[in-house]
């Protein structure tokens, strides 16, 4: 391979962070025109990597070369004046600004000697990009009356606008639907045949096969090994990232169905209407649809946290009377909320805290918190559920998504309830840590649990699910066993088209 | 080891900040370091700012704030007035109680069921409060209260006055709660995040409620002591107390990002504040300046509570 191939090369990166060395003699390599995969899990390191390329840290050791030359990074603006940009899972947008000042931003152009902006060449050359990308957007737009899809777009003409030669992107689908995904990946196509390199960081395995031409697998700190995407497969990726192997991802043991757990009866609200729902005990039963359908204002509109305007809600056979999270909690039924940080959790608090947290009246009859109680309750959970951590007191926000997931689970399951609602049980969790939770899930119903889950993940869907109901712009358009279950079924009752393609 | 040492400072610099204070106080002034004058800031003029400032501390530890509190004080000093000249001390004290606590509920019901926020809400009601004790006294000034009324306020048990152990006991009550019981968690959890409290199943609306309503409480609790100690009431008392209660609570560093702080610390707070004010006083400083003063104060206690924060997590 020629050097002129070569846009950047990071070597023997380190990175120290108080008592973790983050990145332990890194190299990285992106050529020319290509899209490059960094993967590994949670805490491997990608994005400390990729933050000290764009500029956010220092590094403590190492070289960085742009085509062949060395640099010296030392912030964001340097970065980007070097043509490296970065855009972050969490957008950074003004919200209540439109498209062209967001493009903009801070860099705008001006007319005169009093700095007064230019709209009109703002706006135009705002429009020019766009055109360039394809992009059927107003520059006039608010960047509030835009879907997360479109705002991503309009992240990466942002990017464009500043002679971007190499654009990374952390985890830029995990909230999109699958046409949007389509979307930015011919959008992502088009830019690598400009002769931009993309390093595209990624938890979905599906879609390195989709987009990337090469990848490089991070762990635990380290540089692992750089393959071609064509010469590679799925399973050895993931024992790359985990360093053993993982037989089974999906672990299910099929039970009877025990008793009717959880029953909806043309339960209607905002954005859902007529949904009968059953739900049994031993049963984990999916809610496929596309992201929109409805599925998570139809369970948190379930578990009080939204209004339903009609309809009822049996719990255990009685009906629901009193409608809000409290009561549920009381009754027995859990919500494990798709947005764990802003919901599920208070992750400035220790582990011993939310633990509890669900359960305070229950464990403290007289009011009073009682340390010994809270220790001994909080670490049964923690070994329980193998949560890794330095141990009970530690801050929730400092573990990782998967452990996270299992601080939320402890917190119901202390509160001795018995049907769990899982919304996106997995999203943002590495592979290894997903298997734990899928083996959780799969014990939980052995014991008797009922299960209601909400994914977009078909695989997961599919791998876990008794039953399949499917959801469409509000309605339930179908009910599938897992006999009968397909990806392209379950597909063709989410965009409403009820079993056409089967038949 | 200086490290453990330097990150004990940053997490007490208010204990610090106070016996430097001290310390300086006690070299610059003969008359500082005297019973009298200790005695007098600690048994008279804290208790005041300490029971007012542990209800704003309340508060803004659920990512809240309560801007009435001071003329709440003034309204329902000002009614208990009207009751207690003409000698009826306990409808004027039943009077005060359920106005301070009807106000904080009004404020209560505007934040957790009409969804204000706090700042709006508290401060709309600020407006209309003074407004009605301004109306109630129409200029007027009620005095000449019975002397078994001003001794609550101006009485002692030994050297002990009457003011300081009222306010330690329900600094007691109100830390007791915050820190040992179920309803103290919920408190914190409300302030780092509602949300997710709301979904653990917690009746978030009725904490916050209850918030102020024994905000409400504490006022009028103030207002009766303010009023037994003057022998008088009338309707501009405390109107700058509320610029108080918000400084001796971030001097004390909690955090208006909530979640984070509590009364203990607004009690350091408060006896930064009462010491400052007093040293300037005795060492001649002009009352013009003494805003600007704590206005610094304000400003030195949270940079060093940031970069504070910012060492320790760094270790």
């Amino acid at each position: 391979m020629s050097n002129s191939d070569i846009a950047l090369q990071m070597k023997d990166i380190c990175k120290y962070f108080p008592g973790v060395k983050a990145l332990d003699h890194v190299g990285f390599e992106v050529k020319k025109g290509e899209v490059h995969v960094l993967l590994g899990e949670n805490g491997a390191g990608k994005s400390t990597l990729m933050k000290i390329l764009s500029g956010v840290y220092p590094k403590d050791g190492g070289e960085i070369f742009l085509e062949g030359e060395p640099v010296e990074i030392h912030g964001v603006k340097e970065a980007q004046a070097l043509g490296i940009s970065i855009i972050h899972q969490e957008l950074n947008m003004l919200t209540e600004r439109d498209i062209a000042q967001n493009i903009f931003l801070g860099r705008e152009p001006v007319k005169n000697k009093l700095n007064a902006v230019d709209t009109k060449k703002m706006y135009a050359d705002s429009s020019a990009l766009l055109q360039k990308l394809d992009i059927d957007l107003n520059p006039k737009t608010m960047i509030k009356d835009l879907s997360i899809a479109q705002q991503q777009m309009v992240e990466v003409v942002k990017a464009l606008s500043i002679q971007t030669k190499i654009l990374i992107m952390d985890e830029p689908t995990s909230s999109l639907t699958q046409k949007e995904i389509d979307r930015l990946f011919s959008i992502v196509r088009s830019l690598r045949d400009s002769g931009i390199s993309i390093v595209y960081i990624s938890h979905r395995m599906e879609e390195i096969f989709e987009i990337g031409d090469r990848v490089t697998v991070m762990r635990d700190g380290k540089y692992i090994d750089t393959v071609n995407v064509r010469e590679t497969d799925m399973s050895r990726l993931i024992s790359m990232m985990v360093g053993r192997t993982i037989d089974h991802l999906y672990s299910r043991t099929y039970h009877t169905p025990g008793e009717e757990a959880l029953r909806t009866e043309n339960l209607t609200g905002l954005r859902f209407r007529n949904v009968n729902i059953s739900l049994h005990r031993g049963e984990i039963v999916g809610l496929a649809g596309l992201v929109g359908a409805g599925r998570t204002e139809l369970v948190k509109a379930i578990f009080g946290y939204d209004p339903i305007d009609s309809g009822t809600i049996l719990l255990n056979g009685k009906k629901v009377k009193r409608h809000s999270p409290k009561e549920l909690v009381e009754n027995g039924l859990v919500l494990i909320p798709e947005d764990r940080k802003n919901e599920g959790l208070v992750v400035q608090e220790p582990i011993k805290n939310n633990i509890v947290q669900a359960s305070l009246r229950k464990l403290f009859k007289n009011h009073i918190v009682n340390k010994e109680i809270e220790r001994k309750t909080a670490e049964k959970y923690h070994a329980d559920l193998h949560i890794a951590s330095s141990g009970i007191v530690q801050k929730v926000e400092s573990l990782s998504g998967g452990n996270q997931q299992k601080v939320v689970l402890g917190k119901w399951l202390c509160t001795g309830c018995n049907v769990l609602i899982f919304d996106e049980p997995t999203r943002g969790i590495d592979v290894g840590a997903k298997a734990e939770i899928y083996e959780l899930m799969n014990q939980l119903v052995g014991e008797g649990y009922a299960i209601l889950m909400i994914s977009s993940d078909q695989m997961e869907l599919l791998g876990m699910s008794d039953r399949i109901y499917v959801m469409c712009e509000g309605e339930i358009t179908g009910e599938l066993s897992k006999e009968d279950a397909t990806p392209a079924l379950l597909l063709s009752y989410s965009i409403g088209k009820g079993g056409i393609e089967s038949e | 080891m200086k490290r453990k040492v330097l990150s004990a400072v940053f997490k007490y610099s208010q204990l610090v900040i106070l016996i430097v204070i001290l310390i300086i106080l006690s070299l610059t002034s003969k008359e500082f370091l005297t019973w009298d004058n200790i005695s007098n800031v600690v048994m008279q003029q804290m208790p005041f700012m300490l029971i007012i400032s542990m209800g704003m501390t309340l508060a803004i530890l659920t990512k809240g704030i309560d801007l009435s509190i001071a003329s709440n004080l003034a309204l329902s000093s000002c009614v208990a007035a009207y009751f207690i000249k003409d000698g009826k001390v306990f409808l004027g004290i039943l009077a005060a109680v359920v106005i301070g606590a009807l106000v904080g509920a009004v404020n209560g019901v505007l934040i957790t069921k009409a969804r204000l926020e706090p700042f709006i809400a508290t401060y709309t009601m600020d407006m209309v409060v003074r407004g009605l004790a301004y109306l109630f006294m129409s200029g007027t000034l009620f005095y000449g209260f019975s002397a078994g009324f001003c001794s609550i306020a101006t009485g002692s048990v030994g050297p002990i006055s009457n003011l300081l152990i009222i306010s330690l006991l329900l600094f007691a009550v109100l830390f007791f709660a915050l820190r040992k019981t179920t309803y103290g968690r919920s408190v914190y959890a409300i302030g780092c995040n509602i949300n997710a409290t709301r979904l653990s199943g917690i009746n978030t609306g009725g904490v916050v409620f209850s918030i102020y309503v024994i905000n409400g409480l504490l006022a009028a609790v103030t207002g009766l002591l303010y009023i037994a100690r003057l022998n008088a009431a009338e309707s501009t008392i405390g109107s700058d107390f509320t610029m108080q209660m918000m400084a001796a609570t971030l001097i004390g560093g909690t955090s208006f990002s909530g979640g984070k702080g509590g009364i203990e610390r607004t009690l350091l707070g408060v006896l930064i504040m009462v010491f400052i004010a007093n040293g300037m006083n005795l060492n001649g400083v002009s009352s013009l300046l003494q805003d600007a003063v704590f206005g610094v104060f304000i400003v030195i206690s949270l940079v060093i509570d940031k970069f504070g924060s910012k060492y320790s997590a760094n270790l």
